[in-house]
């Protein structure tokens, strides 16, 4: 084991656990907090399986941002499905050939659009950038984290071009790295700088992911204004310290 | 009309430039001790200044309301800065003030969240944009929530469903609470508690305006039709916004529900407690008085032994009745569970129109082209029927019941994507005159073309805000205040009640004669 190595060994898994410790304690943290008023905005679905409609037509097409603001959602719907994408095709270098969906990976298809995702991705976040340069709106409420975070993800789409395209890694000695980790294995990784700059960058994405707005992803699908279904004449909606204030004074009885 | 510099409006709509501070200057009168201390709300010595300890108070509060209101602590995280709603606000398309885009406007208290409850605001503020809590902070968020109407159109478009209007609400309660209240809401709830409705209308003064508006309708049509008060037993309970029993055009539309509740053939009445369909409860951001103002609608229906309520036009009130007095109120097991509770006026109107009960002559608004205005509460918080998005299709239908002649406005301007009249909120007052007639460019704008377009000479509106802003706000657009009208008050001028036709015939007949 090469010293490189065993950094980014404790460097995964740290981040590993920063990312999914940090989001799950915001999920739970977002499902403890009551919503104590039916706020949904209308027209809204008057059943459960109309709201879950309402949400996947939002995660998977954007639908609010299209109504709202034309380049935003073409530049914003290709960059995340450019990750779609990207991830689906990394997933090769996570799971074993065992696995029965190992053939639905390892194809010409979603191995070649998860290039072709690389170029679209930069294309979908230089457009944000743009955007956020140009229109004198935007750029008033951007703040310094708002840049960096498209350069960081930029960077890593740029360095994963690279290594396809540039400067080719041990990629059979990468997955043993990676399955190692699954295994508590601990396999040496390529010390290519391009690869390491990759890796880097990903790994401090995902530190970050729960302390910025990256929340948005799960956050989505907290929003009261979205979940909730529109029935408040039909179905008492009470909070638990709403019927705290209620048994204090008695005024509802 | 005082000197204020008015928009321009365009053929199309045009998304301003941003102008830095160009609205910092406007802020409501802060309420004075005497209307605090009305609400139970703590004041410093001086009116304006924040009480002592004001900061870790402030924070508290926060933490408080991020701990019971999930709105609030998502929407705190969930932001990109994406930008969808930057141009949404009608209060930025007519001030073009860039803190009154949404976003600008939800990072007034953001960036303080930042920099006390999140690891990247604590140790890099200047990185995300977060800040120390200061009274410069504090006054600049006095100032800009207060020129947001919370009418919830950037909330259409935030592809996270983030709700600016939820945060105005809680950076209003917490302002209230270090000595910052608003004036205009602070002085009118302690009213509805002590006289039972927003203008301090008491019993007997109430009595004697519904008595003449009897005589009024007497002497216009020949028919008696009752504006009963308290009267025990009776089957309805009409809640309506007290503007409707002395302001132009409102009454014009109370009328109307007195002649389709007498045509209908049904017993009512209103309440001299509960004579007040309005809750600023809504606007001030606080539940529990929200909720007092709910309860005594709860008190009234008991009282009065009545087995519907329903409310006259209204829109942030018939956002509190259709969403939130089931929960601040409720349970409404001793009222009749056949009937939607509450309901809204227009569901009845519709509802006696579709079964064929009223008698209708529509070429009495001949003399009107109409366009309808969807209120914001009423649009993107509510229902007004059984189908998602009837809260649009049932005015219109009773419109068009009534009137021949009707257009609606340019559809980016209506239904869910409707402008704010520019009152709203808790802000039709006074002291925020010049935000009022900006904030009313983009429907002024919608308006104008209708009528070089269609030929639209009148406005419908349901909602006592936007008449009484409207009326305000036309004649500074080069249009007349009475070109806004009620819904009911269409129904009113067409409806022929029983009776009515004989005394028509009978004067008729005395003009041939003559």
């Amino acid at each position: 084991m090469t010293v490189l190595s065993i950094i980014y060994v404790v460097l995964f898994y740290v981040a590993i656990i920063v990312l999914f410790g940090g989001i799950a304690n915001k999920i739970m943290l977002y499902k403890r907090v009551p919503a104590p008023l039916k706020i949904p905005v209308t027209p809204a679905p008057l059943t459960t399986g109309g709201v879950v409609y309402r949400l996947f037509y939002e995660v998977v097409f954007f639908n609010s941002l299209f109504r709202g603001n034309k380049w935003t959602w073409i530049f914003g719907w290709i960059f995340h499905l450019s990750l779609l994408l990207a991830f689906f095709r990394h997933l090769r270098y996570l799971i074993s050939p065992d696995v029965f969906f190992w053939p639905l990976i390892n194809n010409m298809v979603v191995q070649s659009f998860g290039h072709y995702a690389g170029f679209t991705m930069l294309i979908g976040l230089a457009g944000l950038f743009a955007r956020r340069i140009l229109v004198d709106r935007v750029r008033y409420i951007s703040s310094a984290s708002d840049y960096l975070m498209l350069l960081l993800i930029m960077g890593i789409a740029g360095s994963g071009l690279m290594i396809v395209y540039a400067s080719h890694t041990d990629i059979i000695q990468l997955k043993a790295f990676i399955m190692g980790l699954f295994l508590f294995d601990p396999q040496n990784l390529p010390a290519d700088p391009i690869l390491l700059a990759h890796i880097t960058m990903v790994l401090f994405l995902a530190v970050i992911f729960p302390v910025s707005k990256l929340l948005h992803a799960p956050g989505l699908f907290f929003a009261p204004t979205r979940n909730q279904i529109d029935n408040p004449r039909e179905k008492r909606h009470l909070s638990e310290w709403g019927a705290a204030i209620e048994a204090e004074d008695g005024r509802n009885n | 009309m005082a000197d204020y510099d008015i928009p321009e409006t365009h053929e199309f709509p045009i998304i301003p430039s941003i102008m830095e501070g160009s609205m910092a200057h406007s802020s409501p009168f802060v309420a004075g001790k005497e209307f605090q201390d009305d609400m139970g709300f703590p004041s410093a010595e001086e009116t304006g200044e924040l009480i002592e300890g004001w900061k870790e108070k402030f924070l508290e509060l926060l933490q408080d309301k991020l701990g019971k209101y999930r709105s609030l602590q998502v929407f705190m995280d969930t932001c990109v800065k994406c930008g969808a709603c930057t141009d949404k606000c009608h209060y930025f398309i007519g001030t073009a003030d860039p803190k009154n885009m949404p976003v600008a406007r939800q990072d007034l208290l953001r960036k303080v969240y930042r920099r006390y409850f999140t690891f990247a605001g604590k140790y890099f503020p200047k990185l995300v944009g977060a800040v120390d809590l200061t009274e410069d902070v504090v006054k600049e968020m006095y100032s800009y929530y207060h020129q947001c109407s919370e009418c919830r159109r950037c909330a259409v478009f935030c592809p996270f469903g983030i709700d600016t209007a939820e945060v105005t609400m809680a950076a209003r309660d917490i302002l209230a609470m270090i000595g910052m209240g608003q004036k205009y809401s602070n002085q009118i709830i302690p009213k509805v508690f002590k006289i039972g409705n927003n203008l301090g209308l008491p019993e007997p003064a109430l009595a004697d305006t519904l008595e003449g508006l009897e005589e009024e309708i007497e002497d216009d049509i020949g028919v008696k039709v009752r504006f009963p008060l308290d009267e025990k037993g009776a089957d309805i309970l009409l809640v309506t916004p007290s503007a409707d029993f002395f302001a132009e055009p409102h009454v014009d539309g109370l009328m109307g529900y007195a002649k389709v509740f007498h045509a209908a053939g049904v017993s009512w009445t209103l309440s001299s407690k509960a004579s007040e369909a309005a809750n600023f409860g809504l606007f001030i951001g606080n539940y529990e008085s929200m909720r007092q103002i709910s309860l005594r609608i709860r008190d009234e229906a008991k009282r009065l032994g009545v087995k519907r309520i329903i409310f006259g036009e209204c829109g942030h009130a018939w956002r509190v009745a259709y969403n939130h007095l089931n929960t601040l109120a409720g349970p409404w097991d001793f009222l009749d569970q056949n009937y939607p509770i509450p309901q809204h006026i227009l569901e009845f109107t519709k509802d006696c129109l579709d079964r064929g009960i009223l008698n209708i002559d529509k070429s009495e608004n001949d003399w009107m082209t109409l366009t309808f205005h969807d209120s914001c509460n009423i649009a993107r918080a509510s229902r007004i029927g059984e189908d998602p998005g009837s809260q649009f299709t049932t005015p219109r239908q009773v419109i068009q019941a009534v009137c021949n002649n009707y257009y609606d406005m340019a559809p980016e301007t209506i239904h869910d994507q409707t402008f704010c009249c520019g009152g709203g909120g808790g802000l039709l007052t006074d002291d925020l005159m010049e935000l009022r007639i900006k904030g009313a460019q983009p429907r002024m704008e919608a308006l104008k073309n209708s009528i070089a377009e269609k030929g639209v000479t009148h406005m419908a509106a349901i909602c006592a805000i936007c008449k009484s802003q409207f009326t305000k706000v036309l004649p500074y657009y080069g249009m007349t205040m009475d070109q806004i009208v009620s819904v009911h008050q269409l129904v009113s001028n067409a409806i022929i009640l029983d009776g009515q036709g004989e005394e028509a015939e009978e004067s008729d007949d005395a003009e041939e004669t003559a």
